[in-house]
């Protein structure tokens, strides 16, 4: 089954925020990082940058304390994503205070927004220049990331 | 709390803060003045000549300053991330426009405005706390003193950690007069000594902390064409790939190369050791490594890096050193070990000063000091070109304005004259130049002696089209032939064109790396009309505003009482031909191109707008120049 991941590399993200401003743009049609369900931390003289969402856990804590089965998990071309019923949200914030990552906020009307993959197109990975962010198969991860180690240890000795 | 945004891009809304009342409140901005000078750079010089007499002190309380975002500040366009800071200039007396990216422009327009206004003075250090709609002015006592990045965290822990801080340094409480206003730590509105008029308002940092979005008159549209720019940025190899990689550093080579790379105050155009502080140099200390870059808001070149020299008497860390302040305080003042280049960077940053006018003074004593014109009593110790501790010790002097330090704050101008030698100022209209020898290309030369805030290459990037070979698609290509960096033949059309384009590129709040990253100039205004909902009715119009904001902003100098023989260059620039290296022989001709260059303006010959100039720019309510 296909499970493709939003993913990031800090190390390649140079705290642009632009994958915040598409996100805004994308669900509210504005330009507002403060309404983003992707947030760039920034350390600026440590020159490093991570940009923060939703894990869309297989076993989700927002899910677990939601008292009205608004937050529940779906799947988008068989990636797990974890959704809000708006309708029946009753505004809570129990996943907001329950959420490990900060991935979940109060929207200020009534409900709470997160990252919901765009529907499986996430328009911050469009945006992102040095492809820090992708959606990806995570089952493809492990094998990069073995070949890449290897390649480290090779050109340490000398080769490539 | 609903988005202020008024009329898409803007908000029409500005906030005004009195700081001898201690009180701040809100205005509407009308459209048809936002249409007419689009935002940033265009409406601060609005606002300025109407609201301040320009013959007044600087840094009396009667100066205003004016924060100023654009149009399309905050919005989705890449490295839509500038502000401006437009005020009367201590250092020159003319209008100074210093802009600045990083994050602090955006949180402002989040914020919900599209200028702030500072007037008057507080009584006591104080600080402005902007949280969306409740503006507090608070007590500075407890950071007065302290540098940049001392004052930036104590203000985040006061108010809240997402909040974004413009601030100066010590510099600017002593009223250097090249002090800057630093934001986000490294980023810098560095020139003209705008941080100094912040200092004399007793007034310490704006903070600003914003939630409201920016909207856009046609969204779809809009971000259709921003895709299209980010497409066609990616095709431009020297932004992706080398800015992005070595950033701004990567040009000394280039300059050094063409014998323009200011050495020991413009007395050479090639530094021997220029190889030692280029950008591959810089690179090995970039804190994570070459490639990893730092952007300012939505920007996809990330051309900025943070350094970290690791040990020794040079140890520290910070943003920077971008080129211009490698030529200015590498070069320009001989030195070639990088570790103390990259140290007066880092001094500069925390102290709030601009790197170009701190070395170009710098510089200018080490050359009045080797003649015999400055003795060595005046300045407490030997100060020739290549001393790079001696740099380091007159530079937190300067901020501080301790014993000679306090005659370095004045500029290389006044320095200079007090000594009887103002010749060796290398200036224009007291603005020290930045890293391109005004030797080295006409077009550019022609530039810096007509340039509204003086000795400047930003505001008008003839350099581009003339050394770098990146003519601007839709303004200066059309010269063709003409761009040749040794003939005059045709300057002054494109430097006309260059400097009003710019007034556009600073007024809209994107950065012009990448507006010059654009197709072409049509694909830029298309973006601010997207934004906004306004039709200029093509590029020619579109240009026209950039000549009325350009002509403003010429009113307030004459009328500030500068003078076409203000519109001239050193000496140096004009007799002294460079001894050696590729631009071997040539000076800057001024005389031959300014006549031209007043005709196509449509000033008379003592460089003064024509009443029928002002008329077809529908500035006719203005008064071209003082009084006599």
């Amino acid at each position: 089954m296909a499970t493709k991941q939003l993913v990031v590399n800090p190390d390649k993200c140079t705290g642009c925020r632009a994958c915040e401003l598409a996100c805004s743009f994308q669900h509210y049609q504005e330009f507002n990082p403060h309404k983003s369900a992707i947030h760039v931390s920034i350390f600026t003289l440590d020159a490093f940058f991570l940009p923060v969402y939703c894990a869309q856990c297989s076993d989700p804590a927002c899910v677990a304390v939601c008292p009205s089965g608004a937050m529940h998990v779906d799947q988008i071309d068989g990636s797990y994503v974890v959704l809000v019923d708006h309708e029946r949200c009753i505004g809570c914030d129990m996943c907001t205070v329950a959420c490990p990552f900060g991935a979940v906020e109060d929207d200020s009307a009534g409900s709470v927004h997160k990252c919901d993959l765009c529907g499986g197109d996430p328009a911050c990975v469009k945006v992102c220049a040095t492809h820090a962010l992708e959606f990806t198969e995570v089952s493809d991860m492990p094998r990069g990331r073995r070949k890449a180690l290897a390649e480290r240890m090779l050109v340490e000795r000398g080769g490539l | 709390m609903g988005a202020a945004s008024g009329f898409g891009g803007w908000h029409g809304r500005l906030l005004r803060v009195d700081l001898a009342k201690g009180q701040a409140h809100t205005e509407p901005l009308e459209r048809a003045i936002l249409e007419k000078f689009i935002g940033a750079r265009g409406l601060g010089a609005w606002f300025l000549t109407q609201e301040v007499d320009p013959t007044i002190d600087p840094l009396s309380s009667a100066n205003k300053l004016f924060f100023v975002t654009g149009p399309l500040t905050g919005t989705g366009t890449v490295a839509g991330s500038r502000y401006v800071v437009v005020t009367k200039a201590p250092l020159t007396g003319a209008i100074a426009m210093s802009s600045s990216s990083g994050y602090f422009g955006p949180e402002l327009k989040f914020a919900g405005y599209d200028m702030v206004i500072i007037e008057k003075a507080a009584k006591s250090p104080v600080y402005i706390w902007i949280d969306n709609d409740r503006v507090e002015i608070r007590s500075a006592e407890d950071v007065w003193g302290r540098e940049v990045s001392a004052t930036t965290d104590i203000l985040l822990g006061e108010t809240d950690e997402e909040a974004k801080v413009a601030c100066i340094g010590p510099a600017g409480e002593n009223l250097v007069k090249f002090a800057s206003i630093m934001n986000d730590n490294g980023r810098a509105a560095g020139r003209s000594g705008v941080g100094a008029v912040m200092g004399s308002k007793n007034l310490k940092a704006i903070v600003v902390r914003g939630t409201q979005g920016v909207r856009v008159a046609k969204p779809m549209e809009f971000v259709q064409a921003v895709q299209e720019a980010r497409e066609h940025e990616i095709t431009n190899q020297y932004m992706t790939v080398t800015i992005a990689e070595y950033g701004t550093p990567d040009v000394v080579e280039f300059s050094n190369g063409l014998g323009l790379l200011p050495t020991r105050n413009c007395q050479q155009g090639v530094f021997e050791h220029a190889a030692a502080i280029g950008g591959r140099a810089v690179a090995k200390y970039n804190l994570r490594g070459v490639g990893k870059t730092k952007a300012c808001f939505g920007c996809s070149t990330a051309c900025g890096r943070v350094t970290w020299v690791r040990s020794g008497p040079f140890q520290g860390r910070g943003e920077g050193p971008e080129y211009e302040t490698i030529a200015a305080l590498g070069s320009g003042c001989g030195i070639s070990n990088l570790e103390a280049v990259i140290k007066s960077s880092y001094i500069c940053n925390e102290m709030g000063m601009d790197t170009i006018s701190a070395g170009g003074t710098i510089a200018c004593a080490m050359e009045l000091f080797e003649r015999g014109y400055l003795p060595q009593k005046d300045i407490g110790r030997p100060l020739r070109f290549g001393d790079g501790e001696a740099v380091i010790d007159l530079l937190v002097k300067t901020a501080l304005r301790e014993g000679f330090g306090d005659r370095l704050a004045e500029g290389s101008y006044r320095l200079a004259e007090s000594y009887g030698h103002p010749e060796f100022s290398m200036t224009a209209k007291k603005l020290e130049f930045p890293g391109y020898d005004a030797r080295g290309g006409q077009g550019y030369a022609l530039n810096y002696a007509t340039n509204n805030r003086g000795g400047c290459h930003i505001r008008g990037e003839v350099q581009c089209s003339e050394l770098f070979g990146i003519p601007l698609v839709g303004i200066t290509e059309r010269e063709g032939e003409n761009l040749d960096r040794f003939t005059v033949d045709g300057k002054a059309a494109v430097a006309k064109k260059t400097q009003d384009y710019y007034a556009l590129i600073d007024s809209s709040g994107m950065c012009n790396f990448l507006v010059i990253s654009m197709p072409n100039a049509s694909a830029f205004m298309r973006l601010i009309e997207l934004a906004t909902g306004t039709h200029f009715g093509g590029l020619e119009e579109f240009l026209k505003v950039g000549e009325r904001i350009y002509t403003l902003e010429r009113t307030f100098n004459m009328r500030a009482g500068l003078t076409g023989s203000d519109d001239t260059l050193p000496k140096r620039m004009l007799e002294e031909p460079l001894d050696d290296g590729p631009s071997k022989g040539n000076v800057a001709r001024i005389g031959e191109m300014l006549p031209e260059y007043y005709r196509l303006r449509g000033w008379d010959e003592q460089g003064v707008p024509l009443p029928e100039k002002l008329a077809e720019l529908g500035l006719e309510s203005l008064e071209p120049a003082a009084r006599l």
